[in-house]
Formats: structure tokens, C-alpha cells, sequence
């Protein structure tokens, strides 16, 4: 086996500063992902962030890498085109609650059942902060934003249920308060084979004065700290993942080894698309010209 | 011109599609040239399928005007479609189940009715559908070609279930064509056999083919009729191929998709319909944004909406210009037939990967799904890969790769992801050379300037290569047919009919939609006498895109909008009467009459009646003349009463059942 080096994150340094506030929570998350793929030893030749639209989808853009910052809601869907174009990439995917659990649920959900392997980082602030403070799928009932001024009327989506539900097969929580354990469940995530749901709590200070750093420090623990906690037990990560309240868990929920689309799909045991001889050799065209005769 | 046009007609689930393909590959392998429509509705099972074959010793170019032999495998079918079938044709039905009075066909035409129970029994337990192959032999004789080779195709078709199977199905046929020669003498068609065998292909199949021989590697796609059928064929041959096949979960995941592979560096391709095009736009314009090579490929259906899913039009061209917000680079084609569907998908691939923006492929359901018999060596799979300017190494002291590098000719030499020391991020925010955003904390007008520029003059390299349109036909002609994409055959025969009438004619067409050859047009329209458009839409979409291109009005239209192909005869009429200043009627013909009350009799009147006779009525008054149609029982033919539909707006004003009146 290869020895796996590790990089300095200096490696993925970017010539451009993030213009998030000072103090957002995807600073931290930018740094967990750097220290990830450091630890992993990936170089930024070999790494690919995907992003959509929004603050946190700003990402790609301030770290040394391969990158799209593609459309709003559509990331996971140009990052799976990526993944099976080209599956030696590192395809890691860097958005939103409302770019993720909005707009782009319905690609989200499709992808799990999928089982692609890619790595999907949401910076879940519970906010829309692009726009300046509306509510996002995953803000609280009762919560009052910009557009809901009476108070949420809706239920949060609950992204670690909904994962382990969909077929994800790495399903992880993070905290942008807890750099440390945020890269090592990163990490672990694009080490894993198949599809990596990293939901971070990434606290937006400028619009959610509810979900603070202080909010969430009092309350959030670490899975890995229960000894009794069983991550390929399916029914009880999905009860830990109604968890909510007072005691709110971070760290890998679920974790289950299933084969990767990749793996089922032949024109990939041949490497990736992109390395692949283009054209078509004549015997095998003149065997499909013999079709429609 | 020696040809003959077969019609068969029946319910979905009549399996009329594979009696069709027997008789195609049966004439086809013969040497004759065929040209198929399928004219079907979005039902699984019932509902009206009519399939009609033209063959000729000549290739053919559209499913032409006449019928010469009818194949009903329904009541329904001989209702309709008897009376078409020109003087010296026939009429084949089952006689067990149908009844073809002398009311529903013209003279000189033969009803040929097969006693299917008594031709079968001998042959032991057969399956419904054979009643189709009966009367399939049958037809085969009749019209002069050689029951071997039909025999032949049945084995082949049939070969996958055993040699017993195929033993039958040659012994039904074989049933039909002998009652045949021993009742009826052929119809007359003495034809000179090449046996030549030329692949019967659809446009789909084509176009499917050429993107894989030119490399395509990634295909995504959502159902859609009328562009399921690319999925079908790709899926069919991913494996030996060696292409990724997926369907998504909706057309918005296919977009992305593509473009994410086209962003990655492998030949990408996604196929949808007017519907899916319309949710995939936003990934359009991302393309043009980013630069990813990507092929969209839109089929266009009648519209809008749901629109009339399994009926062609050419309505999606303001679409397709439209696709996406803002300015951005594009190229639009609209291949004219089968063999050119191949070369342009191989050709989109080419120019997207050249010119790192998305091109869209116009198709529509006529070019999509009808088949034709084309040369054996009409595609060739030594087609050009050109992938355009690509670095696949930069030294690390060569300085700061720019992905968007500002150029000349405004095309970035492209290093594939991956690649060492050209890390870059391709965002849609719009960017600087190096992919920096230019509009987050400062904009930067110069520089959002220049790189719209250097975008946009991709468009005019792009326009350089490619061929500009060309006359037609005789280059004085009294009148120029002008037309796009898949109009071309059908514009080709209607211009051959008034040559032939002596009305000198010649066409113009299209097929580069963007950009535009304006100054080469112009100059041909400039010289053009007189000029027709013709285009299967309502506004004259093209018709106005020439305009906007090139500042010139054409001096009439011929449109259609009904959901069925152009068939000579409608172009070659309506050009004469533009030619004698006749204004446009929107009047319901007598024809137009009869389906109307078909629609009724379906709706209302649960399919127990048909349309008789059909003359002006009188007596309801309605603030518009009527057509006042006769309605008559299925069997016996008793009148059963009067349906009275507006000439002008086609309305159904009343239905006056005859029994409500004798039976009081």
C-alpha cells in the first residue's frame, strides 16, 4: 500500500481572501477542509470542490484546487458529472443549507440513493445570509427571520435523518467551533468510498442570533465520546439523529460499506472517461451498422 | 418514379410497430429505398396508430401523399383511412372481426378480406398478433416483393426464441401470401430488385451513433418523448461502446451533469424534449459561463406545455435562442435528415469541445423518430476528432495558467482538471482570466468588458468554419422555398411537383441557426424572385430570426401547426395559391370536418357511431356556416344523427340523434 504523505495546508493556500464576516463559521470550515485533504495527502491537482450559490458556496474560490462554483441548488448534480468523467479526482462538494436542503434536495436525496463517491460539506447556518437573512429549510419553527416575521411556520429539514433514510452511506455532523474534529470527520468522509454527508454547523453571526456559537457550544457532544455508540447500527443512528434540544450530537452517525455506482458501471473499469481513446474502431461500427439492416 | 406507400393502422398495443419493421426490412433488404411515419398518440394501449411506408427503386424523401395499399387491423382504421387508397390499391383486413362496407372506399380499389381463423387452423395455437402477419403475406404479394426475403426477416426477428417460432411466424405469412395468389392477382409493381442492403435508421439512432463514434463518453438523460429513444439506443450499447449512460432524476440533474463531465474533460451529451430543455436553460447558460464543452440536444414536440407530446413541430427555435439569461456564446443546429443528424452530432461534439461553449441540437420528432433507408456507406466512422486547443502540461516556472486567458480568436487553451500547476475553479459569477470573480466585493467594468468580448468572439471564428447556406434547384427560380432542419426532403419533393407543373422552383434551407450566415443570405435573398418560408409552427419562428438577422421579410409563409409532418402536396397547394393571390383560408375542410366528428364520436358518443356523409348544413343556427355531418351506426350503417360544426371556428354547435326524434 502506498504510503499516504501528508501536506501542510499551506499547500492549498488560494491568492484570494474569503469576504465572508468576520467570524462566520465557513472560515473554520475552510480550514477543516484544507487540513482534511492535507491529512490525506491530496494534492491540488487531485482535488475537486463543488459548490453552488450562496456565501458558504464561496469556497472553491479560497483554496488552491480544482473547482466550479456552478449554479445555485445544482452542485451535487455538475459534481457527480465531474465524478464519473474523471473518478481519479477527489470530487468534494462545499455548499449550503439552502443551496443543499433547498433548492437542491432533490438532487441531494438522488445522490445518496446513488452511492457516487463524493464528499458533500454543508455549512449549515440555518439562514439564508446571501440574501440577507431569510429563512432556510433548516431554520427552526417559530424562528423569526426577513421572511418569516411571525415566526417559521415549517418544519426544519432534518439532513441526518433524511441521509441515513436516502442510502447515504457515511452520514457525519461537524461544528465549525471544533476545527479538530471537524477535519478528522471530513477526513473520514473522503476516505470513505461512496457517498460522505459532512452537515457542519457553521454559525452565521450576522443573521442567526439564535444559533450562535454559544448556542451550540452548550449543547453539542461528541458521538465518539459514547462508547456504546454503534455507527453501522442503521435504526439507532436514526434515532441519535432526532436528537435535538438540549444535547445535540456531532461525529459519525452512520456509516455502511456498499459497493459505489462506479464500481457497477463498465465504461469506468477502464479508467477514468476523461484518459480514455476517443473514436469508434471500424469492426465494432460495422456490427452496429448491421443492427438496422 | 416506381414507388408504392403501404399504411397500417390499429390500436397501441396491436403490435403494429414490428409488422411494420418486418415489411420495412423485407423491402428495405430488397434494394428499395423507404421512407416510415408513424403517426401514434401518448397511449400505451388503443387510441389510433398510423403507420404508413413509402418504398421506391428512387430514394424517397418524405412519407409522400398517397396510399396505395391499406393494412387495418382495426374497425376503426378501415373507417378512416379505406377511402385514401388511390384507384388500383387494396385493402387487407381480418374478415373475421371487421367489415368493409362499399361506402367507406372508392372504386377500383380492392377490399381484400383475409379469413384469418380458417388460414390459421392448421397451424395450431397461434398468438392474436399473427392475424398482422397473415395479412402482411398477403400484402407481400400483392405488391410484387419476394416472400424469401420476407421469410428471411422473420427469422432473423424471431431467432432469439427458437427456431419453432420462427418456423410459425414464416408459416402464417406464408398462409397469407398463399390465399392471396390463389384469390387476387398482384397489383401490379414490377420491380428491379438490387438487393442492396441499406440500413433503415432514425434520425435518434443516428444522431446517437455519430455522438458515440465521435467520442461522446458521457450521456445523461431524463424520458421524454419524442428523445427516449437516444437513452434507448445509448443504454443498448454503453458496454460495447465503452460510455457512461445515465438517467437522472430530472432534466435539471442531466444538464448539470453534462456540463460537470464537459467541465472534467470528457465528450458530453444530454437529449430532452421542449419541456426538459425549458428546465435545463440556467445549465445552458452555465456552459457558456464556465466554458464547458457540452452538446444539448432538444427534440422538439408540439407545444406548448404538455403540448401535443407525440406530435412534431418546429416551435422551439425562439427557445433554444433564448435558452438562459444574459449574452453568452452558442451555437444552434438543426440537421436536415438522418445521414446529416450522425454527422452534426459528431460535429457538435467537435465545435463545443473547439470552442468550450454548449451546442444545441435541434431535432424534432419527424427527423427524431422516423426511419429511412440511407446508403450503406452514408456514415462513416472515421469521423474527425478535433478537440480543440488543449494543454496537457504546464511547467511549474511557465507562470500562472490562465483558464480564461483573454485571447484573439477569444479561445482559451484548456487544461483538463487534473492536470498539474493549472489548478483553476470555473465559476459562473463572471470572472478574470484567471477565473477570479470580478463582481463580489469590487466590480470591474473593463475587465467584465473585455471578458464578454472574448466570449463572444468565439462566434465569430465558430461562424468562419462553417458552411454558409446555399440555392437549391435552379438558380433563376420563380420561387425560393425557404425552410430549417428536417423540412428539407419534404421541401425537396414539394419543389420537384411545381418544377414539374412548371413552376420554376428552388429551395433555400438552413441548418446553422447560430450564428448566422447574415451577409451570405441576404445576398442569396437579395437575388430570390419570389420567397416562401415554410416551417411546421404558428409564428414563422425562423421566418422572423432571418429577419432579425438579416433585415429581410419573406413575402409569404406556409405553415402548419396540427401536429403532422408536411406532406408534399400541402406546401406544392399552398404555394400556388400565394402564386394566384389567394389569401390563406382557416376554413375546417370537409376532411378536417370528418375528424372533428371522430373526436366527438369518441368523447360523446362512446365510439358507436362514424362519420357518413358530410355536406353544408342548414338549419342550426350557429353565426357561422356549418358543416353538418351525418352520422351513421358501425354496423348497418342506419343513420343515427346530425353533428353540426362551425366552418370557420370549427366549433361542435349541436348533435341531433335521430332515435330522440322516431322513437318518441
Amino acid at each position: 500500500m502506498e504510503m499516504t504523505i501528508s501536506l501542510p495546508i499551506s499547500t492549498y493556500e488560494s491568492i484570494i481572501d474569503p469576504d465572508w464576516c468576520p467570524g462566520c463559521g465557513d472560515f473554520g470550515v475552510l480550514r477543516g477542509v484544507k487540513m482534511a485533504a492535507g491529512k490525506l495527502g491530496i494534492k491540488p491537482e487531485e482535488l475537486f470542490t463543488v459548490s453552488g450559490i450562496g456565501c458558504s458556496s464561496n469556497l472553491p474560490g479560497y483554496i488552491h484546487a480544482y473547482g466550479v462554483h456552478s449554479l445555485h441548488g445544482r452542485a451535487v448534480a455538475v459534481a457527480s458529472g465531474i465524478k464519473f468523467a474523471n473518478q481519479d479526482m477527489n470530487v468534494v462538494i462545499t455548499g449550503g443549507d439552502g443551496d443543499g436542503y433547498g433548492i437542491g434536495l432533490g438532487h441531494f436525496v438522488h445522490a445518496m440513493r446513488r452511492n457516487l463517491d463524493l464528499t458533500y460539506i454543508v455549512m449549515n447556518n440555518q439562514i439564508y445570509g446571501l440574501t440577507t437573512g431569510q429563512a432556510s429549510p433548516t431554520t427552526m419553527k417559530e424562528v423569526r427571520t426577513k421572511s418569516t416575521p411571525r415566526g417559521n411556520a415549517e418544519m426544519p429539514i432534518n439532513p441526518i435523518a433524511l441521509a441515513i433514510v436516502s442510502g447515504a452511506t457515511y452520514v457525519s455532523r461537524a461544528f465549525s467551533g471544533e476545527p479538530r474534529h471537524m477535519a478528522d470527520i471530513i477526513a473520514g468522509g473522503i476516505a470513505h468510498k461512496g457517498f460522505a454527508l459532512v452537515d457542519v454547523f457553521s454559525p452565521c453571526v450576522t443573521y442567526n442570533k439564535i444559533n450562535t456559537y454559544p448556542w451550540f457550544k452548550k449543547r453539542v457532544y461528541k458521538l465518539e465520546d459514547d462508547p456504546d455508540y454503534d455507527a453501522t447500527d442503521h435504526q439507532g443512528a436514526l434515532n441519535r439523529a432526532y436528537e435535538w434540544g438540549d444535547r445535540i450530537p456531532l461525529g459519525l452517525f452512520y456509516r455502511e460499506e456498499q459497493p459505489t455506482y462506479e464500481e457497477s458501471e463498465p465504461a469506468m473499469k477502464e479508467g477514468p472517461l476523461v484518459h480514455q481513446k476517443l473514436g469508434m474502431e471500424k469492426e465494432l461500427f460495422d456490427d452496429l451498422m448491421e443492427e438496422f439492416v | 418514379m416506381k414507388e408504392v406507400t403501404l399504411g397500417i393502422g390499429g390500436a397501441a398495443g396491436d403490435g403494429l410497430d414490428k409488422t411494420g419493421d418486418t415489411f420495412a426490412k423485407t423491402a428495405s433488404r430488397l434494394g428499395l429505398y423507404l421512407y416510415a411515419y408513424n403517426s401514434y398518440q401518448s397511449i400505451i394501449r388503443g387510441g389510433h396508430i398510423w403507420l404508413r411506408v413509402r418504398m421506391g427503386e428512387e430514394k424517397v424523401y418524405s412519407h409522400g401523399d398517397h396510399l396505395n395499399l391499406l393494412i387495418a387491423l382495426n374497425q376503426d382504421t378501415l373507417e378512416r383511412h379505406a377511402r385514401e387508397v388511390e384507384p388500383g390499391g387494396a385493402v387487407l383486413f381480418n374478415s373475421d372481426k371487421l367489415t368493409l362496407d362499399s361506402s367507406l372506399f372508392e372504386g377500383q380499389v380492392l377490399p381484400v378480406p383475409m379469413p384469418v381463423r380458417e388460414l390459421l387452423k392448421p397451424l395450431g395455437r397461434t398468438l392474436p398478433v399473427m392475424q398482422n402477419t397473415v395479412s402482411l403475406g398477403a400484402a407481400i404479394f400483392l405488391m410484387g416483393l419476394d416472400f424469401e426475403m420476407m421469410a428471411e426477416v422473420l427469422a432473423d426477428t424471431f431467432q432469439h426464441k427458437g427456431p419453432d417460432v420462427v418456423n410459425q411466424n414464416v408459416q402464417v405469412a406464408k398462409a397469407g401470401y398463399n390465399y392471396a395468389k390463389e384469390k387476387f392477382v398482384p397489383l401490379g409493381y414490377e420491380w428491379d430488385f438490387s438487393r442492396i442492403r441499406r440500413p433503415f435508421i432514425t434520425g435518434n439512432e443516428a444522431m446517437a451513433l455519430g455522438a458515440v463514434a465521435a467520442g461522446c463518453k458521457f450521456y445523461s438523460a431524463y424520458p421524454m418523448t419524442p428523445a427516449s429513444t437516444i437513452l434507448h439506443w445509448m443504454v443498448a450499447h454503453a458496454d460495447r461502446c465503452g460510455i457512461v449512460v445515465k438517467q437522472c432524476e430530472d432534466e435539471i440533474a442531466v444538464a448539470n451533469m453534462a456540463v460537470g463531465a464537459g467541465l472534467a474533460g470528457a465528450r458530453s451529451m444530454c437529449a430532452t424534449s421542449g419541456g426538459g430543455f425549458a428546465l435545463m436553460t440556467e445549465a445552458v447558460g452555465q456552459a457558456g459561463m464556465i466554458e464547458a464543452p457540452v452538446v444539448f440536444i432538444t427534440v422538439q414536440r408540439g407545444g406548448p406545455s404538455t403540448g401535443i407530446p407525440t406530435k412534431t413541430e418546429q416551435a422551439d427555435l425562439n427557445q433554444a435562442l433564448g435558452a438562459s439569461q444574459g449574452d453568452f456564446p452558442r451555437i444552434i443546429m438543426a440537421p436536415a435528415d438522418v445521414t446529416e443528424a450522425y454527422y452534426t452530432a459528431a460535429e457538435a461534439l467537435n465545435l463545443a469541445d473547439k470552442y468550450q461553449l454548449p451546442v444545441i441540437i435541434l431535432s424534432d420528432l419527424l427527423l427524431s423518430e422516423h426511419p429511412e433507408t440511407i446508403e450503406r456507406d452514408a456514415l462513416k466512422p472515421d469521423l474527425v476528432i478535433d478537440r480543440g486547443q488543449l494543454v496537457t502540461e504546464w511547467p511549474e516556472d511557465n507562470g500562472t495558467y490562465k483558464r480564461y486567458a483573454f485571447t484573439e480568436s477569444g479561445i482559451s487553451p484548456r487544461a483538463l482538471p487534473g492536470t498539474k500547476n493549472t489548478v483553476y475553479v470555473a465559476p459562473t459569477d463572471d470572472h478574470d482570466e484567471e477565473g477570479i470573480l470580478i463582481s463580489d466585493e469590487y466590480t470591474s467594468p473593463p475587465v467584465r468588458r473585455k471578458v464578454q468580448e472574448k466570449r463572444m468572439k468565439k462566434l465569430e471564428g465558430a461562424l468562419k468554419e462553417l458552411p454558409p447556406p446555399q440555392i437549391e434547384g435552379p438558380e433563376d427560380a420563380d420561387v425560393t422555398l425557404v425552410g430549417w432542419g428536417s423540412c428539407r426532403g419534404v421541401i425537396r419533393e414539394a419543389a420537384e411537383i411545381l418544377r414539374s407543373e412548371g413552376i420554376s422552383t428552388n429551395q433555400l434551407h438552413f441548418k446553422y441557426l447560430l450564428p448566422f450566415h447574415a451577409k451570405e443570405a441576404l445576398e442569396i435573398l437579395n437575388r430570390c424572385k419570389k420567397t416562401v418560408g415554410v416551417e411546421v409552427n404558428y409564428t414563422g419562428q425562423f421566418a422572423k430570426h432571418l429577419r432579425s438577422e438579416t433585415g429581410f421579410s419573406l413575402d409569404d409563409m406556409v405553415l402548419k401547426y396540427d401536429g403532422e409532418p408536411f406532406e408534399p402536396a400541402f406546401i406544392v397547394n399552398r404555394v400556388k395559391e400565394i402564386l394566384g393571390g389567394e389569401a390563406l383560408s382557416l376554413e375546417v375542410t370537409r376532411e378536417e370536418a370528418r375528424e372533428i366528428a371522430y373526436h366527438y364520436i369518441r368523447t360523446h358518443l362512446k365510439n358507436a357511431v362514424r362519420p357518413a356523409s358530410i355536406e353544408v348544413g342548414n338549419g342550426v343556427s350557429a353565426g357561422e356556416p356549418t358543416w353538418c355531418i351525418e352520422l351513421v351506426s358501425r354496423n348497418g350503417g342506419a343513420k343515427n344523427g346530425d353533428l353540426f360544426v362551425g366552418q370557420r371556428t370549427g366549433s361542435t354547435y349541436a348533435w341531433k340523434p335521430v332515435s330522440t326524434v322516431s322513437q318518441d
